[in-house]
């Protein structure tokens, strides 16, 4: 298992070095540039932006630029962001919190909600319940999620008046009760897609399941139904889903772009869409390192995890 | 303010006419303010309440001397103070200066050299120091710091012989005459030498995130990618504040920042204001109050002037004849702004009203491009000596205005054989290299020509400002003129102003002629506040509106 465990760890430090080498050339090698959001502002001339260039070290060959950044990484800093002037570890830091909170309850949402809906519409085949969950399912996944925030926005806030047009808080009210209130209209817009796809995934591992043999033999040995379930098909059910689980793992994190904007949540999302708007490179390729870090834990984790639930399976 | 009955009431007689109904509802909100705030209400004794600014960007840069934008030039207005700033009517006050100099009262000297600046003795930093001569003559020093990342040096450079005469006295010595200074010294914020004095990086220090001025308010808190938290300053030198907290709440989208501002969780929206779409239904709100504010920006269609057939003046004086001006202000922007033929808006004092009028007539475009030579060639595009009449337009991709404008210019261009070919970029690509170094054929751009107050152009109409040619400025149209130049220079060295009003007026009429720019319109800005909400005033002046929040208060 350690040895196991020491390859893949040396292989995701591998494909990381990899990432960072594509991810850094596309970003300096795109057209457009950092200087570009002052060209239009405060009478700054060539001369300013290549003053101001050349203090950024941008003037430098992309290799130089690189080796350095890679250098400092690996030594813990990783950089400094062109716009605030703030550590990209701090900057990434102070926007995880608001997108672990909504992505974590979101995330919890569609897990239990989807589960349940996937195993209720697996157990009753073609009946109208299952009917339903397809067809809401597939609206759920057409329609597009900031389509569902500007409605909900539109029939709670503003014609209803129940809920916040978004923000994560109530300037100068600090409560859990007003972060909560704060926090259910995004978290349910975006739990209603993820829920979906958990429902269709689970939906599908179940009807796998339930047709197999030992699920027969365990009805056969007298076993109450709801045991069937629970102890053999549901357990055996969940095992595609760590992949499932696996691949949430750095959306959880990463933050989710649309719902973010649409909800003003100072999260991943949002700070990502920006930091690739004004062409901040030390927080896109902080951001990007950090997914990509998540890519390969999410899944490392899945594997490792199969092992644990499936005795069959053995790492090494 | 227009209530709800009342908006009905208005909209029944002022439907015809969108334009109308905002020149009266802008009128209204206008005249009922200052009523109300100088009638009925007077500021609280101390500071009272809260009020939270919907911006639609992140203000980052908090040092007021490093690259920022114009986000972050709203926070700087609130922590930091400058010598003199602009008022709305053009006039100096002074906030850190005792007065303003000017060669009649002695602080500027007759060959315009020598600068004396008396400052006042009651200002304070918000740790308590005193304010002092030291700290202009620091700030000042630290633009011109070759290691220190200032935004620009335009006009400091020409600073030299800095002197503090007396704790609060300061002078120096100009390398030339320059009068466009004391406009941009009132957008230049002091910074605190007892603060930043010490860095071994003047460009890394604590200070850029926890600022600490001589303005209204104080830094308070900062929550990122949310909000801004500042706090009064009692101590403040100046009026007010009359606020005990100033919340700048970041809210990307302009449609969420429009519902914020619907369901009351914003009290201003600031920077972009209130979409144009959005603006008709904002009048009818309760207890909303909508101002049109014009700005002193001003769209146009700006050629390159070395890209093939837009180097012919004669295309360009069909360009604009050919361009259906008044449909698409009153088609895309709701007939909000005001139609322009000049660089400079017309709420300056330099402005030339003489200038001649924009016709549309097709026919007469036509007739203009067959006797320059242009004869309709393949697909009904023009040609001359090999060169066809087509050249592409970019602007900002996302903004649908611009876009719809495109397509409307396109149609009315194509009427008299002018292909024009749509290539838009993300902003970071078009107003880098491709508008810096003039890589374009024409743009669609909102372009703020002054220098604070002051219709100097030289950074923009120079010959020596050229980019592409190695020139230090902006001059990306390569628009190149001798007379130009020698009234440019004339006009920053002469500090009179009526004599420089003669000099920019000819300037105006110049680049009217050559169409050095297609100048559209002088934009407006819809911009929302709580009713109640007093002090609210534009100042085309500065680079933001909430460059008077000291003066704000509730009824």
């Amino acid at each position: 298992m350690m040895a196991y465990l020491g390859r893949r760890l040396g292989q995701a430090a591998l494909l990381l070095v990899v990432v960072s080498m594509i991810g850094f050339a596309i970003l300096h090698l795109a057209p457009g540039g950092p200087m570009a959001q002052y060209a239009m502002g405060s009478n700054m001339s060539q001369e300013d932006l290549d003053r101001i260039a050349a203090q950024l070290g941008l003037d430098r060959p992309l290799p130089v630029q690189y080796a350095e950044w890679f250098w400092r990484m690996l030594g813990g800093n990783w950089g400094t962001s062109y716009r605030g002037g703030q550590p990209v570890l701090h900057v990434i830091g102070s926007h995880l919190g608001a997108t672990l909170e909504l992505m974590l309850t979101a995330t919890l949402i569609a897990v239990v909600l989807g589960c349940w809906i996937g195993i209720l519409g697996a157990i009753r085949r073609y009946s109208v319940f299952d009917y339903l969950a397809t067809i809401g399912a597939m609206v759920a996944l057409s329609i597009p999620t900031f389509w569902f925030g500007l409605v909900a926005i539109f029939i709670f806030s503003v014609e209803l008046g129940w809920m916040p047009a978004g923000n994560r808080q109530t300037i100068g009210d600090g409560s859990l009760l007003d972060m909560l209130h704060h926090l259910i209209m995004p978290a349910l817009v975006l739990a209603l897609v993820e829920t979906a796809i958990w429902s269709r995934f689970m939906r599908s591992s179940m009807l796998d399941v339930v047709n197999q043999d030992y699920i027969r033999t365990a009805r056969a040995k007298g076993l109450p139904e709801w045991r069937v379930l629970s102890d053999h098909a549901f357990r055996n059910a969940l095992l595609p889903m760590i992949t499932v689980a696996g691949l949430q793992l750095p959306t959880l994190l990463g933050g989710a772009l649309v719902t973010e904007t649409v909800f003003t949540w100072p999260g991943m999302g949002r700070l990502f869409l920006d930091s690739i708007e004004y062409r901040d490179y030390p927080v896109v390729m902080g951001i990007l390192m950090f997914s990509a870090s998540l890519v390969l834990i999410g899944n490392l984790l899945a594997d490792m995890l199969y092992a644990v639930a499936d005795p069959r399976i053995r790492l090494g | 303010m227009i209530r709800d009955d009342a908006s009905s009431r208005w909209h029944r007689i002022l439907a015809p006419t969108r334009r109308g109904l905002f020149a009266i509802g802008g009128a209204a909100a206008l005249a009922i303010g200052p009523a109300r705030a100088q009638g009925t209400h007077r500021p609280p004794e101390k500071p009272k309440g809260q009020v939270i600014v919907g911006l639609s960007q992140e203000p980052t840069v908090f040092h007021p001397l490093m690259p920022g934008i114009e986000v972050d030039q709203g926070v700087w207005w609130n922590l930091f103070s400058t010598l003199w700033h602009i008022d709305p009517d053009g006039q100096f006050v002074p906030d850190l200066a005792a007065e303003v100099p000017t060669q009649a009262n002695g602080g500027i000297s007759e060959d315009g050299l020598l600068w004396k600046v008396k400052l006042r003795r009651d200002a304070k930093w918000h740790d308590g120091t005193p304010f002092t001569a030291e700290d202009v003559k620091f700030s000042l020093e630290l633009i011109n710091n070759p290691d220190f990342r200032v935004r620009n040096r335009v006009g400091h450079s020409f600073v030299k012989d800095i002197a503090v005469t007396a704790p609060d006295e300061i002078q120096w010595r100009m390398e030339t005459a320059y009068a466009p200074y004391l406009s941009i010294l009132s957008l230049t914020f002091m910074v605190p030498k007892h603060l930043l004095s010490g860095a071994a990086d003047p460009n890394n220090t604590p200070f850029q995130n926890a600022p600490v001025g001589t303005g209204p308010f104080r830094w308070g808190s900062r929550t990122p990618g949310d909000n801004i938290q500042l706090t009064a300053n009692t101590a403040y030198h100046g009026k007010g504040p009359y606020l005990e907290r100033v919340v700048f709440k970041y809210i990307p989208d302009l449609t969420v920042m429009y519902t914020q501002f619907r369901t009351g969780q914003i009290d201003y929206t600031g920077l972009s204001g209130i979409s144009p779409n959005f603006a008709r239904e904002a009048q009818a709100l309760r207890g909303r109050k909508v101002h049109v504010n014009p700005t002193a920006s001003v769209e146009s269609i700006a050629p390159n002037l070395e890209a093939g057939a837009l180097a012919d003046k004669a295309v360009r004086e069909a360009l604009y004849m050919g361009m259906n001006k008044k449909a698409l202000i009153d088609a895309l922007y709701y007939g909000l702004p005001t139609p322009t033929e000049s660089f400079l808006p017309r709420q300056s004092w330099a402005i030339n009203p003489d200038l001649p009028k924009h016709e549309y007539n097709p026919a007469k475009a036509n007739e203009m491009l067959d006797a320059a030579g242009w004869k309709r060639g393949s697909g009904g595009i023009r040609e001359k000596g090999g060169v066809r009449l087509e050249f592409t337009n970019s602007t900002t991709v996302g903004n649908p205005i611009r876009e719809q404008a495109q397509q409307l210019l396109m149609q009315d261009w194509r009427a008299i054989g002018a292909g024009m070919r749509i290539q838009n970029m993300p902003a970071a690509v078009i107003w880098g290299e491709f508008w810096q170094q003039s890589k374009f054929n024409s743009v669609m751009v909102a372009v703020n020509y002054m220098l604070g107050s002051d219709p100097d152009v030289t950074p923009r109409f120079s010959s020596k400002a050229i980019p592409a040619k190695g020139g230090r400025g902006q001059n990306t149209f390569q628009f190149q003129n001798a007379e130009v130049d020698e009234l440019l220079l004339k006009g920053a060295t002469t500090f009179d102003q009526e004599k420089r009003k003669e000099i920019y007026a000819r300037i105006q009429q110049i680049i009217r002629e050559e169409m050095t720019i297609l100048p559209i319109f002088q934009q407006a800005l819809v911009e929302g506040t709580k009713d109640n909400l007093i002090g609210f005033r534009s100042n085309i002046n500065t680079s933001s509106n909430c460059w008077n929040i000291r003066e704000w208060y509730w009824a």
